[in-house]
């Protein structure tokens, strides 16, 4: 019924293969950068920077080797560390963020619009205004130099991010579930736990996918608060061996680079689909 | 469960009649058990730090000794600190240049992905990758190589005969491998686009072929009227996270802003004065100036946007 005639199947095909084409040059432009850091961690470190090409003349590992002791440490402290921060920060979040979604999305109280207010606002709040009273504070109670600066915040529902979109997404699900439940004699705290928080699942994954790309990439909060080499997490660890790059060298820096977006890599991976879902209905990033 | 097998509408809000104060009671109770974490950290860790950097802003401050109020004087500071104005430049150019760069690139891959063509899971992922990873110690690293004296782009500019001096030694192209850097990282807003585009119904694109309009009228009196909420959006959150940039900017001029202050991103400076050298009372200062830029910004978003962004209600 199309009033328009198509164009020729002959013409249409050469019009994909040709976006095809310049999709693909895109692509390749796009992700040469990674790829030569792949390579370059796997070159000797004086071929790296003579010699830009993707198709190496000798491989070796003595950048990982090197690389993996270059501080006063093994590295396997600092993934450790990070393992600890990260695993930490996304329990967190799913234990505070749940709660309070449940609580703003379903229960009946008095200041519950101006909860809900406050926990849009405070998505706004850029964190650099709060950063400094709150280094004060862990700082007088002395925990610089350990994760309870990065991991209390996490278990008191401040990523207020994850609230809303856990409130949005329990608004989606049906009230008669939870009134089922309430007939059925249980209360408010067995609901949350065996009606609304097993149909929560996709949004708790992606509050799970975020924390873990954030929090294992995060580098300004470690930066301030550990400042001792045996708490670093990876990103801190890694700015230590800029700081002492004419040492180091960059077939080190690109080894132990590549090893810390690998954790992201298998991720991505396994979680893509989900991961592009929740940003293309939340923006996150 | 119960619950599956005994379906609500029969019984509708029998308890509730029975009991109600009890019910709302109860509710109420349970509601303050689970959102002991929330005002805890509301309390804590935003509103105490908040007034309190607020209080500082007007103080002088170094952590070892009691703030000292001293009036505005952090304010008048800033008006002759050629640091701070060159932070402010540096950050200003950054946003209005990479923003609107990242969104153009974002949308016309998005559309060039947009129906029927084959491979978009594979185009997808490739260019999301690298929003994935941006934000990254590892890549700021990278960058720093790529852009460095005997970088790749410098190798690439020799095999065509122009002999590249250093990207990052150059306070005049420093920022701009920032620049690039944030365009790179385009594939975020444009999966937001491409999630935009497939809520336009093809009923609109088919009239508007019968009305006779070619591939552009398409374009800007279907796809654009109905994305501007979407453009609104992604224009909104990568305008504030421009504005916060840290980490690029903290290893590419290892932590300096160098050279000459070119990278000398807001953010920095302000971690500059608070963690580096101590001045608190300045350092708050500085980020409350942030907040209310960025605050401002955002306003006037929403305000030029009853101008431009079309939402189907209306």
């Amino acid at each position: 019924m199309t009033l328009i005639s198509a164009p020729p199947l002959r013409e249409r095909r050469i019009k994909a293969a040709l976006k095809h084409t310049g999709l693909l040059i895109f692509v390749a432009f796009m992700i040469y950068p990674l790829v030569w850091m792949v390579v370059s961690a796997f070159k000797p470190a004086d071929q790296i920077l003579t010699d830009p090409g993707l198709i190496p003349k000798d491989l070796t590992l003595d950048n990982f080797k090197d690389g993996w002791h270059a501080l006063n440490r093994p590295f396997s402290v600092f993934f450790l560390n990070s393992l600890l921060v990260t695993l930490g920060s996304i329990v967190g979040n799913l234990f505070s963020c749940s709660l309070t979604a449940y609580a703003l999305a379903r229960l009946q109280f008095r200041m519950r619009k101006v909860y809900f207010a406050i926990t849009l606002a405070s998505v706004m709040l850029p964190f650099h205004v709060l950063v400094i009273p709150q280094y004060i504070f862990f700082s007088q109670f002395d925990l610089v130099n350990t994760y309870w600066p990065l991991l209390i915040p996490k278990f008191l529902a401040t990523d207020a991010f994850f609230v809303f979109l856990m409130v949005q997404f329990i608004r989606t699900l049906p009230r008669e579930l939870d009134r089922a439940a309430w007939i059925d004699g249980a209360g408010p705290f067995l609901t949350f736990w065996y009606v609304v928080l097993p149909l929560m699942r996709p949004a708790l994954v992606t509050t799970t996918i975020f924390t873990f790309i954030w929090t294992w990439n995060d580098f300004f909060v470690p930066l301030i608060y550990l400042t001792r080499t045996q708490v670093f997490t990876v990103p801190v660890a890694l700015n230590s061996m800029v700081d002492s790059e004419t040492q180091t060298g960059v077939g080190m820096l690109f080894a132990m680079s590549l090893l810390s977006l690998l954790p992201i890599l298998v991720f991505f991976a396994f979680a893509q689909k989900y991961l592009i879902r929740g940003i293309a209905t939340t923006g996150l990033k | 469960m119960l619950t599956d097998r005994e379906p609500a509408v029969e019984q509708p809000a029998g308890p509730k009649r029975k009991r109600p104060a009890f019910h709302l009671n109860r509710q109420g109770r349970a509601a303050h058990i689970f959102l002991i974490p929330w005002q805890l950290g509301f309390l804590l860790i935003t509103a105490v730090p908040l007034f309190a950097s607020l209080y500082l802003a007007f103080t002088d401050y170094d952590i070892l000794n009691p703030p000292e109020w001293s009036g505005l004087e952090n304010f008048r500071r800033m008006v002759h600190d050629d640091q701070f104005w060159a932070s402010v430049k540096v950050t200003l150019v950054y946003v209005v240049v990479s923003v609107p760069l990242q969104l153009g690139f974002a949308l016309l891959l998005a559309l060039v992905l947009d129906r029927g063509l084959s491979g978009l899971a594979f185009y997808r992922s490739a260019f999301y990758l690298p929003s994935l990873l941006g934000t990254s110690v590892a890549i700021a690293i990278l960058w720093r190589e790529i852009f460095g004296d005997a970088g790749l782009i410098n190798k690439g500019l020799a095999v065509i005969g122009i002999d590249g001096e250093s990207w990052l030694q150059n306070p005049r192209t420093a920022l701009a491998t920032l620049i690039i850097l944030n365009v790179w990282t385009f594939g975020s807003p444009m999966v937001i686009f491409l999630a935009g585009l497939r809520q336009i119904p093809d009923e609109l694109y088919e009239a508007a072929k019968v009305d006779g309009a070619g591939v552009w009228r398409q374009f800007t009196h279907v796809t654009v009227p109905l994305l501007t909420p979407i453009i609104f959006f992604n224009l909104i959150l990568q305008t504030i996270g421009a504005f916060q940039t840290f980490t690029q900017a903290h290893i590419i001029s290892g932590g300096t802003g160098g050279p000459a202050n070119s990278t000398l991103f807001y953010t920095l400076y302000v971690y500059q004065q608070g963690f580096v050298a101590f001045d608190m009372g300045y350092a708050s200062a500085l980020a409350w100036v942030l907040m209310a830029v960025i605050g401002l910004v955002t306003a006037l978003h929403f305000v030029a946007s009853k101008y431009w962004v079309f939402y189907g209600d209306n």
